[in-house]
């Protein structure tokens, strides 16, 4: 039995040591929000945020999972939402939608990161793939977010 | 005499019918409120609103969302003639009903682009229309969504608002002519409100729909047109968006599957390990071409197959015909179909008098163009969820057309089809692939092996991009012929291509195959060329192939837009001059031209180091012209930027507009750049995202996006058209960079 900590609370979960978090989340804790696009890494639909970091979960193995702090996206925003997702709604990002929760995942990494990344950053850092096209948005909507984190008090 | 009045008189009782039919047609459209079942504290009006005691408004959504905001749509139009607060919208997966039908989408299956008129594309349209009511099918697709709902959707909203007119005239006693709409309430002449909605819902519920209804005035419009918030937005934000892999019912297993590699093969045998199966495992499912494992968890059915069952499980497979081919061998069929005598489409359109001279043509252009496979790869791999019962089957599935899942369930699940309940949920991306029904049969056969358990079958990403149906390759032979004074006399297009929707009609809708290609392959170009040659050979090859965003005009715009840039510089004209000079007769056309000419300053130089590139293609209704402006640093190709306008008719929802454009470009970028599916001994090479290659957020250029005031009267689809100009706008832009004539897809300078 491993036990986990997500997005503040402790699950028991019993599987297998290499099987990678993305399914544990979505098979054995039934959190859906976290998406399969490839299951080789280079999509980031199945990004979450361990110790803070956005990590691509489908290569990431439950044997490593134990003694961290993992945060899904329905924990991103602790309830209210998130400014990454306020900025999301607000330029009306998602098309399909799929892929939009690990792009957010990995935003929401990056700002916490750093405040205030350039174009350059923010491109060599949200890598995800989006089939519907939506970056135009993102862009928009990474700059808002920007902004509104600025001016929080 | 008699002759001339039986003519007359038929004429006349054929007009009348056409009229009497218009307007039942309408009527027909909105159902009646059996068709939408309403809930307690509900009433359904029509078909398509009911209202809520809670002050909802539900309007029935047939079609899938699947990002192109259809859904919102809908609500729009029902929400703007009912005078309902957007606030209060909300949508309900409409019933399988004749109610519900897709008339637009049979008749973009028409071989003739909605600007060609004359007695025979009519008598097609009018033809296809009639098959629409027979058939009753819901789909979504073609970019029909928008234009199929315009008038039913606005028609079932203004019936809605006489109703609840007559609703509260009846609870308060008062006489309509003293009641007005407006903010999901009815107010008095004197300004005080009289009821909301809400509160009429059991008054509404047996009030008569009226005979006839009026729509809004252009000016009078306050949701349509406006860039109303998507409803589907703050779900797919939060993450609690429901997708079809995210389906989970009580009991439920998982199927993972692994499918012949070679396409066409079947299974030959399959031995079970020994030792019988691991704990969790239910099942091993053989299918024709085949095998399922049925396990409590995908992931570990997925590694049993990936490991071969730890080496316990024995596939073999029967690879067949295909087994013989690869992509050079394809080219080479393609190649050599192209040099065939007869074409199996051939139109000839002259816009000279009748009896003209023959124009002598000097000089002849010719150039061969090249477009290959491409796979749909939606982020959201292929699935189905399906609980088959010995008399009754249900099934939740992503899909963009529910009522054939519907039939196909019934049939291979061998029950009536009143006893088959399909639930369409949200689409993780479209783009044509989720209109096959291969995943309802497998998925019916497999939870057949379950009976009384639901199973969700989930391909791979691999499975999901070797077993796609493929936009075709194609060869594209082009031909231009220049009169003496220098101007074109004549353009012929000749394209070698597999048919989707021949292949689609044979596998879905148990047709046979024909050699017929696919309508928007063979749409007459718009320009004023003096004589036009359209010609299409239809291949029989061994990979499938189906619907790809844009379909036919994924290809032709690319041979088509290029050649004539080709053809431009071959006679020293500027490729948007020649274009305005041939779209003389073409007022869409000439607006989109000339309103991308300002925002892309075509006229003024493009910034050192980069060339612009044009390409104006009319596609499902709209009128697009793009500017794409391009660099090359150490053989890497750069767009920067893209100037889209577009001429769509009426605008529902102008955001939804540009993204649907930002989305079709980077979609058709994507192709252009990189897209390339091979074929080695029959099977797909590429398996994954990392042999795939698709635009990030880095590769994306700023793209710019026009749309026009249109005074078109017809709507025009917005989901597929943003994709054909970009390929040719970028090839375009290359040759005027670098010189370099690309031919073939995807652009590579090396």
């Amino acid at each position: 039995m491993t036990e986990l900590r997500i997005n503040g609370t402790f699950w028991g979960v019993d599987a297998e040591p290499d099987k990678p978090l993305l399914w544990v989340l979505r098979e054995n804790v039934g959190l859906l929000g976290t998406k399969y696009g490839c299951g080789i890494g280079v999509c980031g639909a199945c990004t979450v945020h361990i110790d803070g970091e956005a990590v691509r979960s489908c290569q990431f193995p439950l044997s490593e999972a134990s003694d961290k702090e993992i945060v899904t996206i329905e924990g991103l925003g602790g309830g209210p939402l998130h400014p990454v997702q306020t900025a999301w709604i607000e330029l009306q990002v998602p098309q399909c939608g799929y892929c939009q929760p690990g792009f957010i995942m990995a935003a929401a990494a990056l700002v916490a990161r750093k405040a205030a990344p350039t174009a350059e950053e923010i491109d060599a850092t949200l890598t995800n793939i989006c089939r519907c096209g939506t970056y135009p948005a993102i862009r928009q909507a990474m700059q808002r977010a920007i902004a509104a984190l600025r001016s929080a008090p | 005499m008699r002759r001339r009045t039986m003519l007359i008189g038929g004429l006349m009782g054929a007009g009348s019918l056409i009229v009497g039919y218009w307007f039942s047609y309408q009527r027909d459209r909105l159902g009646d409120r059996r068709t939408f079942p309403a809930g307690r504290n509900e009433a359904a009006l029509n078909g398509w609103v009911k209202i809520a005691e809670d002050g909802r408004v539900i309007v029935a959504a047939p079609r899938a969302e699947m990002g192109q905001g259809v859904h919102t749509m809908l609500a729009q139009l029902v929400a703007d003639e009912m005078d309902a607060r957007w606030e209060d919208m909300t949508v309900e997966a409409a019933p399988d009903d004749p109610v519900y039908r897709n008339v637009e989408i049979l008749l973009e299956s028409v071989p003739f682009s909605p600007e060609e008129t004359g007695l025979v594309p009519d008598a097609a349209r009018w033809a296809a229309t009639r098959l629409a009511g027979v058939l009753g099918i819901s789909a979504t697709g073609g970019s029909t969504s928008t234009r199929d709902a315009w008038l039913p959707l606005r028609y079932a909203g203004a019936a809605a608002r006489s109703m609840l007119l007559q609703a509260a005239a009846r609870r308060s006693g008062r006489a309509v002519t003293e009641l007005t709409t407006g903010q999901s309430a009815i107010y008095g002449r004197d300004g005080e409100m009289v009821a909301t909605y809400g509160e009429l819902v059991h008054w509404a519920a047996v009030v008569a729909p009226p005979p006839r209804v009026t729509l809004k005035t252009r000016q009078q419009l306050q949701i349509i047109g406006r860039p109303m918030p998507r409803l589907d937005i703050p779900d797919k934000v939060r993450g609690t968006a429901e997708y079809g892999i995210d389906v989970r019912l009580p009991g439920m297993l998982y199927a993972a599957i692994r499918h012949c590699p070679v396409h066409g093969g079947t299974l030959k045998s399959v031995t079970q390990p020994s030792g019988g199966l691991p704990a969790g495992f239910r099942a091993i499912v053989p299918l024709r071409n085949a095998v399922a494992v049925v396990a409590d968890s995908w992931w570990r059915a997925e590694r049993f197959l990936a490991t071969g069952g730890d080496g316990e499980l024995k596939i073999d497979w029967a690879h067949g015909p295909a087994a013989a081919y690869d992509s050079a061998k394809l080219w080479a069929e393609l190649d050599t179909l192209a040099k065939r005598i007869a074409p199996d489409f051939s139109r000839h359109v002259s816009r000279r008098p009748a009896g003209s001279p023959t124009v002598e043509t000097p000089r002849r252009l010719e150039a061969v163009y090249r477009a290959p496979y491409l796979a749909h790869a939606t982020m959201e791999p292929m699935n189905c969820t399906v609980l088959a019962q010995p008399k009754r089957i249900e099934l939740w599935l992503p899909t963009q057309a529910t009522s054939l899942a519907r039939r196909v369930a019934a049939r291979v699940g061998d029950v009536a089809l009143n006893q088959v309940i399909v639930h369409g949920t949200l689409l993780g991306g479209g783009f044509g692939r989720r209109a096959e029904m291969d995943l309802v049969r497998e998925a019916v056969v497999i939870a057949r092996a379950v009976p009384g358990t639901p199973v969700q079958i989930l391909w791979s990403r691999e499975e999901d991009m070797t077993q796609d149906y493929y936009r075709p390759m194609a060869v594209g032979l082009m031909a231009c012929g220049i009169d003496a004074q220098g101007a074109i006399a004549a353009w012929r297009t000749r394209l070698i291509s597999q048919s989707a929707t021949s292949q689609y009609s044979r596998r879905n809708l148990r047709m046979p195959e024909t050699d017929w290609p696919d309508p928007n392959s063979v749409e007459t170009p718009a320009y004023a060329f003096p004589e036009i040659t359209v010609e299409a050979i239809v291949p029989r090859l061994p990979i499938p192939v189906g619907y790809w965003r844009s379909v036919g005009h994924s290809h032709t715009a690319f041979f088509e837009e290029c050649f004539l840039d080709e053809v431009a510089h071959a006679l020293g004209k500027d490729p948007l001059a020649l274009r305005r000079q041939l779209l003389h007769d073409q007022p869409r056309h000439l607006a989109v031209l000339q309103r991308l000419e300002l925002a892309a300053g075509w006229g003024r130089p493009a910034p050192a180091g980069r060339a612009r590139g044009l390409a104006l293609r009319a596609s499902f209704g709209s009128v697009v012209g793009q500017v794409a402006e391009v660099s090359v640093t150490a053989g890497q190709i750069r767009v920067h930027r893209v100037i889209c306008a577009i001429d769509c008719g009426p605008v529902v929802n102008p955001a939804i507009v540009r993204a649907q454009m930002q989305g079709g470009i980077i979609f058709g970028l994507t192709a252009a750049l990189h897209g390339e599916i091979t074929i080695s001994a029959g099977a797909v090479e590429q398996r994954n995202y990392a042999d795939y290659s698709m635009i990030t957020l880095a590769d994306a250029p700023e793209i710019d996006v026009h749309v026009l005031d249109s005074q078109h009267p017809q709507v025009g689809g917005v989901g597929e058209c943003g994709t054909p100009p970009i390929a040719p706008a970028v090839g375009n832009a290359l040759f005027a960079l670098t010189g370099k004539r690309l031919r073939a897809l995807p652009l590579r300078l090396a």
